[in-house]
């Protein structure tokens, strides 16, 4: 409420012609402080932290901890599992939108309410559900408790909106004309496809399969239960580096944190970039 | 030449039907894939587990959700929840109105910060708030010293939720004061309206589905969190053990009871997620609408 009534002060004056908006004065300067410091103390040093405490016994320290073989091993699979899962995500996402916005059926509703199931649904119940099908106990006779496919499946479930999500406004947005010229020119439907439809829904697979990779590499609770954190084959980064925080191996965990943080922030930059490629073009 | 074009117009129409035949059978196809998939990877898992949990009838499930330790979580999670996204919505619609309005030096870094947490790893989030307000951490000790516990606290599993939720409001509530642009509040500030009276009259009706929008995504996924809990937690039962670790903890120890207990606290969550997604899905045409 304070840092509110502190904005009142510093309203652009009614005698500004235009909605420009205007620069930081008074209490709107409070404010921002007030927003700086919160955003120091709950992510800036946090973070600082975790790349501080990765270096402490120098880069030498930050190789090792990275090269040790079971830190790698969680490393190298991690980011496999997040690449197959963006890759599968890119193709069924981008199908899946394609239905829920060109096909009609009845319950489509509910398949659009399905959909975002996976984000609404805590990550540790997320993987209880996945068990309760796919796990030893299940009807199909499929166990994947403990396998590699297990955290695949669990990274595909979590991540599933991302691509839908993010390539269905833009079909819908679609001109469709252009889709109808070309097949009255005589292209196929695959053609069709991949000379119309692609280059204008590619924008938003990227950025919705980036996402999901940014995801994958950093997903815990809808792993933790299917794979039942076998060393050198089914532990996850993210299982790794609470174990070694919890054996008192600050460097061995903050060193796998930071190499997570640099990547996520690699695919975060990398978006940007792609989102305001798009945006000029437009 | 009027046989020809007779021609012509007789053969044109037969073409598009069946070209459409064709389109038909891929779209039948590319629905019963899209379908399949969501069947297999979301609705059965979801609808088994449902099953699961009553398997043995209702009895066994209201037991568990009559047991101490269920009720502790569940206060313990309402209670997390309840305060990280009210710190989350104070926090999102402060700093929405200062970057829409505002132009200063590092905006957009500030952006990007805001954007941050929500993309790592929660358990990184969780490993650094210890590297900082922990026992060894950089702040810990002054901080023990001084009487403060914040780590294996409910002050650490706050600050925790507060992180791994911390732009849904603010994402949400951006758009919409920049569409709604500056015009009215400076008619009603000409007008002789207060700071608070504008708030009030203009931008909270103008934000208000975006903002319950956003309050709706933060309290879904407050109420869900797990990793970054965990990590700072410590998940002692009825005292530091939210709904989520209780689920967990209750699968890592064998025997069915322990099992049943998993089970129904994992149905309780879904129920609030799956009534959540129905309220943010009755929310978003509103929001188109106005």
């Amino acid at each position: 409420m304070t840092l509110l009534s502190e904005l009142d002060r510093v309203t652009p004056p009614p005698a500004r012609r235009g909605r420009r908006p205007g620069a930081v004065t008074g209490g709107a300067g409070l404010g921002l402080g007030v927003g700086v410091l919160w955003l120091t103390l709950l992510v800036l040093l946090p973070i600082a932290a975790i790349v501080s405490t990765a270096f402490d016994d120098g880069i030498a320290g930050f190789w090792d901890a990275i090269t040790d073989p079971e830190a790698r091993s969680a490393i190298t699979f991690t980011i496999g599992a997040a690449a197959l899962v963006t890759v599968v995500n890119a193709v069924m996402g981008t199908l899946i939108a394609w239905v829920l916005v060109r096909d009609s059926f009845p319950g489509k509703r509910v398949v659009e309410v399905i959909i975002d199931i996976p984000f609404a649904l805590p990550t540790i119940v997320a993987g209880l559900v996945l068990i309760t099908l796919y796990g030893p106990s299940g009807p199909f006779g499929i166990n994947l408790v403990g396998t590699r496919a297990g955290v695949v499946l669990a990274l595909l479930f979590v991540t599933l909106p991302f691509v839908v999500r993010s390539v269905q406004p833009v079909l819908i947005d679609a001109d469709r004309e252009v889709e109808q010229a070309a097949a009255s020119l005589g292209a196929s439907g695959f053609t069709t496809f991949r000379r119309v439809i692609l280059p204008t829904v590619l924008p938003a697979v990227v950025s919705g399969a980036g996402l999901s990779f940014a995801r994958a590499l950093g997903e815990f609770g809808s792993v933790i239960l299917i794979s039942a954190n076998l060393i050198g084959k089914t532990q996850v980064s993210s299982s790794y580096i609470l174990k070694m925080i919890e054996s008192a191996e600050p460097v061995a965990a903050a060193s796998v944190a930071t190499l997570l943080l640099g990547l996520a922030v690699v695919v975060l930059v990398l978006l940007d970039v792609v989102q305001r490629r798009t945006a000029r073009r437009d | 030449m009027t046989d020809t074009l007779t021609r012509q117009t007789t053969t044109a129409p037969a073409a598009p039907p069946r070209r459409r035949r064709r389109t038909t059978r891929t779209a039948w196809v590319l629905r019963l894939i899209a379908l399949a998939y969501i069947l297999a990877l979301v609705a059965l898992p979801v609808a088994s587990v449902v099953q699961h949990t009553f398997a043995d009838g209702l009895g066994p499930v209201l037991d568990v959700l009559r047991s101490p330790d269920f009720l502790a979580a569940l206060r313990l999670t309402l209670e997390v929840a309840g305060i990280a996204v009210l710190l989350n919505t104070i926090f999102g619609v402060g700093m929405a109105l200062l970057l829409t309005r505002y132009r200063f030096p590092g905006r957009r870094l500030m952006s990007a910060v805001i954007d941050l947490p929500v993309s790592i790893s929660p358990v990184v989030v969780g490993v650094a708030l210890i590297l900082v307000y922990g026992t060894y951490g950089w702040f810990g000790p002054a901080l023990e010293r001084a009487g403060f516990q914040i780590i294996f606290a409910v002050p650490g599993m706050v600050l925790a939720t507060v992180l791994v939720s911390l732009p849904l409001v603010l994402r949400e509530v951006v758009p919409t004061l920049e569409e709604a642009g500056l015009e009215q509040e400076q008619a009603a500030q000409s007008l002789g309206a207060n700071a608070w009276q504008r708030f009030r009259r203009i931008t909270l009706p103008t934000i208000r589905w975006a903002l319950a929008y956003g309050v709706a995504l933060s309290l879904a996924r407050s109420l869900g969190e797990f990793g970054a809990v965990r990590v700072v937690s410590g998940s002692v039962a009825g005292t530091s053990q939210t709904l989520t670790l209780y689920v967990n903890d209750s699968y890592q120890e064998f025997g069915p009871d322990a099992q049943r207990q998993a089970f129904a606290a994992a149905f309780v969550l879904m129920a609030i997620a799956v009534s959540l997604i129905v309220v943010i899905a009755a929310l978003r045409p509103d929001q188109e609408k106005s």
